[in-house]
């Protein structure tokens, strides 16, 4: 095909201004990439820290198992419960054992009450609900006790949500510091051909006979140096995995959006720049 | 075949281009347009490309006119003009046959008459020993030709040429004419810009002179003076045939 011909001998023609080309589409991507591994990684700490919020209510000596597995029958139907367990005392002293082995002969038997603890389903963690799911266990006679850590929710609750406005925000002002400096490379390779071009339009070319070519050209530099910049995130992540700190990657999902969107980038860059161009010749 | 009709062009920055411009151009005629540098023989071949729009009145090139045509039209008009610069614009980075077969390709013709018209286009030019040099390696009347190639080579009705020998010495502006005048006799219009007053003094043919964007001197409308139909005093603002009490053409 004419145009995938023209695309390449561009590149051709012009090697070291391509190369620059994806090199800055690279980099702008591996920047915004890796802020968003980052924010990715930030993203499941606090997941798995918020999985660990529990409601346990303790339940008072001697109560029979009958009232008990009634309330967690009860207890479980709430729609913001994800799971309920009974930890008796036998087993709160074993966890308690083998949790805090230093102190294991510190315990002894029946030191420890029986308790029932409420997982809430994940989107549900937020301190009202806890609060509300508490009060309602606690409203059974045999439960002396509930705890869940209310200060710990309530900042953990204001972490994510300061995580989540910060990281959007960064992400966006990422995105489009690449989408700049990535429109600033098309147009210079657009700019590089502007003779090209004008002898294309004296000769009768049709702007999109024009504009082709510049498509399939922003298209690979853009595919290219998406590759390019997850090729450098995945190294940089496994140093990090490999030396500092455990983390984890895109999925496979992610991985084709990301790349997705720097063919579109590149797409999209040089409809804008080759558009702009042919309006003004 | 081209017509204007009151055409004005005034841009924005540098104020009035061309002012109250009617004429006709006829099939097959060979124009020169002439006038000192800024009076407005680019602008106005400009108008003829559709490149630019006339800020007042209309121009008509083979039927299509400048106010109503789309982008689309003003392409599929230049397929049939043919367009050659001062500094020739070839791509240095192909042969002289790439060169001219370029304008084949963007047209969307057919692949399998590529190489014969390009091979008759270079001929016609005297060129067709030299289809696979670049232009570097060819002198500046042969680019021009290379130029004059590719504007013939999908067959147009009228070459528009802007300064076309500006840039070549006598012998090879003698050349690229006569093959200009060769195109001309074989049916093309041919509408050439230049201020080679020589040029244009030892040829017949009808001339179009400007100055500060107007039309200072039309052959085909008056007689040069001289010729006892007009004042022997010559053209007010004309280089041509000078209001001076010289005999015309002895400037």
């Amino acid at each position: 095909m004419l145009a995938f011909r023209e695309a390449l001998i561009a590149s051709k023609r012009a090697p070291l201004l391509s190369a620059l080309g994806v090199l800055t589409i690279a980099f702008s991507l591996f920047a915004f990439g890796l802020f968003s591994l980052v924010a990715l990684n930030i993203k499941h700490s606090l997941q798995q820290v918020e999985e660990r919020v529990e409601i346990r209510g303790f339940v008072t000596d001697g109560t029979p198992i009958e009232p008990i597995a009634a309330a967690m029958k009860d207890i479980s139907a709430f729609p913001e419960v994800a799971k309920v367990d009974f930890v008796s005392q036998e087993q709160a002293l074993a966890r308690a054992r083998k949790e805090l082995s230093e102190f294991k002969d510190v315990f002894e038997e029946d030191v420890l009450p029986g308790s029932i603890e409420v997982h809430l389903r994940a989107g549900l963690r937020n301190p009202g609900t806890v609060r509300d799911v508490a009060n309602r266990v606690g409203r059974y006679d045999f439960v002396d006790d509930v705890r869940y850590g209310e200060e710990w929710v309530d900042k953990l609750y204001r972490l994510r949500n300061i995580a989540t406005v910060a990281g959007t925000g960064l992400g966006l002002a990422f995105a489009l510091v690449a989408i700049i400096i990535i429109g600033a490379t098309i147009r210079m390779a657009v700019l590089h051909r502007a003779k090209e071009i004008s002898i294309m339009k004296y000769v009768g070319a049709t702007d999109g006979f024009i504009r082709l070519p510049f498509l399939i050209d922003g298209l690979m530099r853009g595919v290219v140096g998406g590759l390019l910049a997850l090729l450098l995130i995945w190294f940089a992540n496994r140093t990090i995995n490999r030396y500092f700190l455990q983390t984890i990657f895109f999925d496979r999902k992610t991985i084709a959006i990301g790349i997705v969107s720097g063919a579109l980038i590149g797409v999209i860059g040089s409809m804008y720049a080759v558009g702009r161009h042919l309006r003004r010749i | 075949m081209i017509r204007l009709h009151h055409v004005a062009k005034e841009y924005p920055r540098t104020g009035v281009a061309l002012s109250h411009l009617t004429f006709q151009i006829k099939k097959g005629e060979f124009v020169f347009l002439t006038g000192p540098s800024g009076s407005g023989k680019s602008t106005l071949l400009k108008l003829l490309l559709m490149e630019e729009k006339p800020t007042e009145g209309e121009v008509w090139v083979s039927g299509v006119s400048a106010k109503k045509a789309r982008r689309r039209d003003i392409s599929h008009l230049r397929r049939r003009l043919g367009v050659i610069f001062q500094d020739f614009r070839l791509l240095e980075d192909r042969t002289a046959e790439a060169n001219v077969r370029f304008s084949l390709e963007v047209t969307g013709a057919p692949k399998s008459a590529f190489a014969q018209k390009v091979n008759r286009a270079l001929t016609q030019v005297g060129l067709a020993s030299k289809g696979t040099s670049y232009p570097r390696e060819l002198s500046g009347g042969e680019q021009q030709r290379v130029a004059i190639a590719r504007a013939l080579v999908n067959d147009p009705f009228v070459i528009l040429a802007d300064e076309p020998t500006g840039n070549l010495d006598e012998r090879a502006t003698r050349g690229v004419f006569q093959l200009l005048k060769d195109i001309n006799a074989s049916g093309t219009a041919v509408v050439m810009a230049t201020h080679d007053l020589d040029l244009v003094r030892n040829s017949n043919y009808r001339v179009i002179e400007l100055n500060h964007g107007r039309v200072v001197y039309d052959s085909a409308e008056t007689p040069p003076p001289g010729t006892g139909m007009t004042p022997p005093g010559g053209l007010p603002g004309s280089l041509l045939f000078p209001a001076s009490d010289k005999p015309a053409g002895t400037n």
